[in-house]
């Protein structure tokens, strides 16, 4: 396994638990990648945070996901706010200071504790329960974007989260048919 | 000012439907003309041959998740307060965010795009007043808007067809035949005949042929919400490319429109001033201003600077539809990700009948008016995960996929009456990224949009239960009763149709726009979005809003279009 951009060894293995618990699968299909990839978007130029267009190629036409798209200089504030946090920073700080997701993973990660991976479910699932609502709903909510998003981010390897629930993801450009709009 | 320092004859603020709408028909009466977006620009190549820029694509993560098309909420916030009382705000972020791209809401908007009836025009002569709300006619007919709606469906592409009992008369057929329905349409359309209603193909703004040199829309089911990858929605990227074509218009995106700049007498407007990428300071002069900024960012730039105002309504009478959603779960898959999200509609409650006259009667009050019903289902698997929450159970939720393959939706776009307390103003302490202070929403429904979603859910659920549907259950946004600060969809309006906040009127002294769009207080300054609507109608606004721009525009370049009759 290469090793990840943002988290450490133990933090990803820690985060690949988790996430194996709030979405069953969600872990072993690389949303512990996804949550490296986002923290770690600004170490690459342009940053990951949107994917190109138009089509995946999983469909036909021209691939052009992996083809990143650079971000605007308010974008780069905004993302930068969200990953990093206002960190004092004059420009991002006109609404007061706000934590960024690097540090709250770094925290929650900690709290958790460097065993959970190898600890029993129940263990862990105590763990989990016993965090702040707040990280708690950004880890599932990643959760979710990591197992459902396109697997261009990280997450949903091969399309593992849309296989398990019979979701066809992108279709352009082939689309669908006439009969199949209409028809049961 | 001197002709030789003039930039254009006409600068527009905001490349929406609206902005998109006043430049085609400036550049086609040989105006020269500057658009400035404050968005990125992800719609078209800004040098010729003008060609999709390729960045729109099926990505949930992207466009739902990630606010590609802004505007960002971090960035970018908004507020709201349901009334005074709540204090500053009851909450701070998404509120009403239509995106912040050139193109505006209409790169992502699923684009039904009806006509209003001709009464909407004359409720006040029509119905008569209601206490608590300001229900007044409008200063132009349908009769006067029939060609410039004619136009706008033929410039931005307008699929349907003429079998809904209630429209307004039209001067000529659409200029495309319906696409196809989507099987759960199939189903409720066949359901809402059965049980009395006139269910019809809603118009769309979405190729159902090869139209206008784009192709036909292959369903692909990423509509809402998403720009259109193969350019199969021609709303207002036809209007815009057309513009550019013209060789006398010119967009410039990244270009936020901070001051209106005026002469001495504070009566005639010379331009704008706006930041660019980098946040310098540019002027843009014109012998025209436009705003097209939308209804809520049109009167927050007006108030930031105290213009156009003498009759204290700028930002007043802010009106949305009040959205009924009213949901059935079926024991089989609908596969409502298959098509334009939306494809069939019915208008009945609009019209009334005499169980909704007695709805009325019984609540005291003299009328009420519901809106057109979207027929519609689908959804992405990222917003579904989030509801089902974490746990072992998960997984089987989200193959049962309730919300996403089981589901179908009617959502009543109802009208809404215009009261002064509703309103857009400046938050006192909430700022986006460039300092300006963020708009905020102070909003409360009247009595007669509450009695008439109450009156509508009931008769919406038995027909889903009539299309087949085991389960259904109704709610409304802005969410009422006990359970309303825990809704889904937030406790502000969640509804992406924003009117009246630079009411149109005959009388300087209660609107902020004449009949032609142009302000009162500044001559040379107009207003083509939908802040100038003076009722909310239970339409889907676009076409209209387009159709008002063009209207405002043909009569500014002294080009109108030759009055109509039934075709
Ligand atoms: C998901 C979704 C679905 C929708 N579906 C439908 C539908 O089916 N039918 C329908 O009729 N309507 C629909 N709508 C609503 C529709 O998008 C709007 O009615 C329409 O976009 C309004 O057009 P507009 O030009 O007035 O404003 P907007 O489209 O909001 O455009 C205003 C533009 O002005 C820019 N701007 C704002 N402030 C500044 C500034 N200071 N300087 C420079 N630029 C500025 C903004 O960035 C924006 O691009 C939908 C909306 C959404 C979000
Ligand atoms: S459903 Fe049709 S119009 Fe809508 S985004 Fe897909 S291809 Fe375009």
């Amino acid at each position: 396994m290469t090793s990840p951009i943002w988290l450490t060894q133990g933090e990803h293995e820690t985060l690949r638990a988790v996430m194996d618990r709030l979405i069953p699968g969600a872990g072993a299909a690389g949303a512990a990648d996804y949550v490296d990839l986002l923290l770690g978007a600004f170490s690459f130029d342009p940053p990951r945070i949107f994917a190109g267009g138009p089509f995946s190629g999983r469909h036909g036409g021209e691939a052009g996901f992996e083809r990143w798209l650079d971000l605007g200089p308010v974008e780069e504030i905004a993302w930068r706010i969200r990953i990093e946090g206002t960190k004092d920073v004059p420009e991002r700080s006109f609404n007061g200071p706000v934590v960024g997701w690097q540090d709250r993973y770094r925290a929650v990660l900690a709290t958790l504790g460097a065993d959970l991976a190898s600890q029993p479910a129940e263990e862990q699932d105590r763990r989990i329960a016993e965090l702040d609502e707040d990280d708690r709903t950004m880890i599932f909510e990643h959760a979710c974007e990591a197992h459902y998003g396109d697997p261009v981010y990280g997450g949903n390897v091969d399309g593992a989260g849309w296989k398990a629930i019979g979701f066809d993801g992108d279709v352009l450009p082939r689309g669908w048919t006439d009969a199949e709009v209409s028809e049961p | 000012m001197n002709a030789s320092d003039l930039d254009c004859d006409a600068v527009i603020v905001g490349s929406g439907p609206s902005g998109a709408a006043v430049a085609d028909v400036l550049t086609a009466a040989g105006w020269s003309v500057i658009i400035l977006e404050k968005g990125r620009n992800h719609l078209l190549e800004l040098e010729a041959p003008f060609g999709p820029i390729g960045h729109y694509s099926n990505d949930e993560l992207k466009f739902v998740q990630r606010h590609f098309l802004g505007p960002d909420p971090v960035t970018e916030p908004r507020t709201f307060r349901r009334a005074e009382s709540d204090g500053d705000h009851l909450m701070v972020g998404h509120v009403n965010a239509l995106p912040t791209t050139v193109g505006g809401g209409g790169v992502h908007a699923d684009s039904k795009l009806p006509r209003f009836r001709e009464e909407d025009f004359h409720l006040r002569s029509a119905l008569g007043p209601i206490d608590g709300a300001d229900v007044v006619d409008w200063p132009v007919t349908y009769e006067d808007l029939e060609p410039y709606y004619a136009e706008c469906e033929r410039s931005a592409g307008v699929a349907g067809e003429e079998t809904n009992p209630f429209a307004a008369w039209r001067s000529g057929p659409f200029p495309m035949p319906p696409g196809p329905d989507m099987y759960g349409a199939v189903l409720s359309m066949g359901a809402a005949e059965k049980v009395g209603l006139h269910p019809y193909r809603a118009p769309t703004g979405v190729n159902s042929v090869p139209y206008d040199g784009r192709p036909a829309c292959v369903n692909c089911g990423f509509c809402g919400g998403y720009g259109c990858p193969i350019e199969a929605k021609g709303d207002p990227v036809a209007l815009l490319r057309r513009v550019l074509r013209s060789g006398k218009g010119e967009i410039r995106p990244e270009s936020h429109v901070v001051e209106i700049t005026v002469d001495r007498s504070g009566r005639y407007a010379t331009g704008v001033r706006y930041l660019d990428r980098d946040r310098n300071e540019q002027e843009v002069r014109a012998t025209h201003v436009v705003l097209a900024a939308g209804a809520f960012e049109t009167p927050r730039l007006l108030l930031r600077q105290g213009l156009a105002n003498s009759s204290d309504q700028v930002g007043r009478n802010l009106m949305y539809h009040f959205q009924t959603f009213t949901v059935g779960g079926f024991p089989f898959p609908l596969h409502g990700m298959r098509g334009r999200s939306v494809t069939g509609a019915h208008d009945d409650h609009i019209v009334g009948d005499d169980a909704q006259r007695r709805a009325a009667a019984d609540a005291g009050l003299p009328w009420i008016r519901g809106g057109l019903v979207e027929h519609g289902g689908g959804g992405q698997p990222i917003r579904e995960a989030l509801v089902y929450g974490p746990g072992a159970h998960h997984i089987d939720a989200m193959r049962d996929s309730n919300l996403r393959e089981r589901l179908w939706a009617f959502t009543m776009q109802g009208e809404d009456l215009a009261q002064a307390s509703n309103r857009i103003d400046l938050d006192p302490k909430i700022k986006d990224a460039w300092g300006f202070p963020a708009g905020r929403v102070t909003y409360l429904p009247h009595p007669h949009e509450l009695v008439m979603s109450e009156h509508a859910g009931p008769i919406l659920e038995r027909v889903l239960r009539e299309a087949g549907a085991e389960w259904t259950i109704t709610s409304t946004s802005p969410p009422q009763g006990g359970d309303a600060d825990l809704s889904p969809l937030g406790i502000a309006p969640a509804s992406y149709h924003i009117m009246g906040t630079c009411r149109m009127g005959d009388d300087a002294a209660t609107s902020v726009v004449d009949s032609s769009s142009r302000t009162w207080d500044i001559e040379n300054l107009l207003i083509a979005d939908s802040s100038v609507f003076a009722t909310s109608a239970g339409y889907n606004p676009t076409l209209t809003i387009m159709a008002l721009a063009s209207r405002a525009a043909h009569l500014l370049t002294d080009t109108p279009l030759p009055a109509t009759t039934p075709h």
